[in-house]
């Protein structure tokens, strides 16, 4: 019977078939770094160029899958692709779903993970074994998360990339890092451990685990299921609010970021951005169901503790005197202007707030790799605190010594190393901080424009505004201060020493930023398409539970 | 039978969070084990309690699925116990690795003065 179906449903021999990839181009987000990072298990870490160049490969696969489906769906009247797994129909299979929201946050997280990897194999990836794997692993967690359409999928997800995000907070090891990842992993583990009570409440008052379907059943609850699945709906919240990072429940993340390596902070700098997504889809589906008042009572919390990290983050910027940690508020600020742009439910906000998650998560990225370049800047003269301050730990198979990496550190000194470095470090300040001409000013212009014309209260619009314009003056302060401290010193000579391989990353982030103004008019058309398909969910749920393609 | 699973959740689900708020890492390592039961027993128990009732259909014409439990929540929990179980050793394994480099086994890496 199985041959049966599948002849049926494929049609025609198999060569055929094998031309035609196409139709399975969403699950490569998924399958592609999954079966790298497996076979790259055999490699033993002295064939550390092959795992680069097969990491390497692989995310640029990756960027180029996630600009053909960012390009299929932007083209696509529907806007969206349903890849069923294993062919199983919606609401009892698994699905993938592609939409325009999706497919932006697909090709931030492989362009992000492109560059974060090409600097680490420049250097840190070397310190501690199997960085590669963990690394695609992550990857893998970040597309399934970002893609799936079922809610217990979504647990399986985030546990792959948490999984990951602890070996790679991890790597490198030490004292500092290890404490950092017993407070990391407590937190995760908690916050997980809601995130299951919370699947379990939706599906007891629903029966389905299926997003779309969850909603539609939910539209018709009754009596005490309505409290059932609210119950649900707000512990689940908790969960997701604690991995944005939104305050109170974000604590962790100042600990956390700046004790991991510096381009494995880069990369966490999405991972909060997956909070702030899955808010972001689930209020959006539960739009669809507006009558029944049952997800409403979650955006006052969303705009209230958005509103507060972002003043909470702006003074954390201002205590920071380490790049790295200016960088871990900054992506505090980023995750609450995000939420609480969610919590208005005001698509212009919203559109704006996603045109602020791209240029803020790539200079954020970006600010990351820098303070690694600053940090062997402000050492030139003492040459011995450039070297990796710790002996790895997990040494199982590993047998490289240290010196071996100092062979890693000898690289073309970049001749106008120090005015690149100065060059990226305006440009990434510039974003950050929100000032034209680059993209951070016209996000937070649109955010603002926004919010003050939405359908929230004056007195919190305001508020918003102010705190979203002050976290601006905060990053720039302290941004500023750090630029002088780091470039300026009187009567020391600095020579910055950048390998190509690693000015090649934050050139491309940073490129990107400004490309992102350059071409603002059809990024945004892209995300006001985007918001304006998320405000009507109904479509998305036909698309999701019939015409699975 | 409801009352008591629900108050055996709650109990364990109470002293894995007091445990969890504890300074000690192997004090918060078993609270984490504790919920975690505690979340498994929770998650089988959300498809409905029933005693002596097989989740699998023998023939689909003629079943009344009131005499079934539901599967669904009996792989969920398959699923939540092979993830929390290898997250629970992962965990023991970073607990060993702060004991080593710190020295102490508080939670800050430092005793309190």
């Amino acid at each position: 019977m199985g041959v049966d179906l599948a002849t049926q449903q494929l049609g025609g021999p198999i060569a055929s078939q094998l031309v035609d990839l196409s139709p399975h181009l969403p699950v490569l987000p998924v399958v592609l770094p999954l079966v790298v990072a497996a076979l790259m298990l055999f490699l033993d870490e002295r064939r550390g160029i092959l795992k680069a160049g097969l990491g390497a490969a692989t995310l640029s696969a990756l960027v180029l899958v996630s600009f053909v489906l960012l390009n299929t769906v932007s083209g696509d009247a529907d806007g969206v692709i349903v890849y069923r797994l294993a062919d199983w129909a919606a609401p009892f299979g698994i699905v993938l779903v592609v939409d325009r929201l999706a497919a932006l946050m697909l090709m931030i997280t492989s362009i992000l993970a492109l560059a974060s990897f090409v600097f680490a194999v420049s250097g840190w990836a070397i310190v501690s074994p199997r960085f590669h794997s963990l690394f695609l692993l992550l990857v893998l967690g970040l597309n399934g998360a970002f893609l799936t359409g079922d809610m217990f999928n979504l647990y399986v997800f985030f546990e792959v990339l948490l999984a990951a995000s602890y070996g790679l907070l991890l790597h490198g090891s030490g004292r500092q890092r290890v404490r950092a990842g017993l407070q990391y992993i407590a937190v995760n583990l908690g916050s997980s451990m809601l995130f299951l009570f919370g699947v379990g409440l939706l599906y007891a008052s629903t029966g389905t685990l299926n997003m779309v379907d969850m909603m539609r059943v939910a539209a018709e609850l009754q009596g005490g299921d309505v409290t059932v699945f609210r119950a649900g709906l707000a512990i689940l919240s908790v969960a997701f609010l604690t991995k944005a990072g939104v305050w109170p429940l974000s604590f962790w993340l100042p600990v956390a970021y700046p004790a991991a390596t510096p381009p494995v902070s880069a990369m966490f700098v999405i991972m909060t951005k997956v909070g702030a997504y899955i808010l972001l889809r689930v209020t959006a589906l539960a739009s669809g169901v507006p009558e029944t008042g049952l997800v409403e009572f979650l955006s006052p919390w969303l705009l209230y503790g958005g509103i507060a990290t972002v003043i909470f983050g702006s003074m954390g910027v201002l205590a920071s005197n380490q790049l790295q940690r200016i960088a871990a508020y900054a992506t505090l600020i980023t995750a609450g202007t995000l939420v609480a742009a969610v919590g208005t439910g005001d698509a212009r906000a919203i559109s704006g707030a996603l045109y602020y998650l791209i240029g803020s998560t790539l200079a954020t990225g970006a600010a990351f790799l820098i303070s690694e370049l600053i940090a062997r800047l402000r050492t030139v003269e003492s040459p011995a605190a450039s070297e990796p301050v710790v002996e790895p730990v997990f040494g199982d198979d590993y047998e490289t010594s240290l010196e071996d990496f100092e062979g890693y550190e000898v690289g073309i000194a970049f001749p106008a190393g120090t005015a690149m470095l100065g060059g990226a470090f305006v440009t990434g300040a510039l974003v950050l901080a929100g000032l034209p001409p680059l993209s951070g000013f016209l996000a937070k212009f649109a955010i603002v424009r926004g919010v003050l014309a939405g359908t929230v209260s004056e007195v919190a619009a305001w508020v918003l505004a102010g705190a979203v314009i002050f976290s601006g003056l905060a990053t720039l302060i302290a941004l500023m201060r750090k630029g002088v401290e780091a470039f300026w010193r009187p009567g020391e000579e600095t020579t910055a020493e950048v390998r190509s391989l690693e000015a090649l990353p934050v050139g491309l982030l940073l490129a990107l930023c400004v490309a992102l103004a350059i071409f603002a008019a059809p990024v945004i058309t892209y995300l006001d398409a985007t918001s304006a398909y998320l405000a009507n969910p109904v479509e998305y749920a036909r698309n999701v539970l019939e015409t699975g393609r | 039978m409801e009352l008591v699973t629900a108050i055996g959740i709650g109990v364990i689900a109470g002293a894995g969070v007091w445990l969890i708020l504890r300074p000690r890492t192997f004090q918060v390592i078993l609270g984490l084990s504790l919920l975690t039961y505690a979340v498994n027993a929770f998650l089988l128990s959300m498809g409905g309690l029933k005693l002596g009732a097989p989740p699998i259909l023998e023939s689909v014409a003629g079943v009344d699925p009131s005499r079934h439990a539901d599967p669904v929540p009996q792989s969920l929990v398959l699923t939540s116990i092979v993830i929390s179980f290898s997250m629970t050793a992962l965990y023991l394994v970073v607990l060993l690795a702060a004991r080593g480099l710190t020295g102490t086994d508080h939670v800050d890496g430092e005793e309190p003065d």
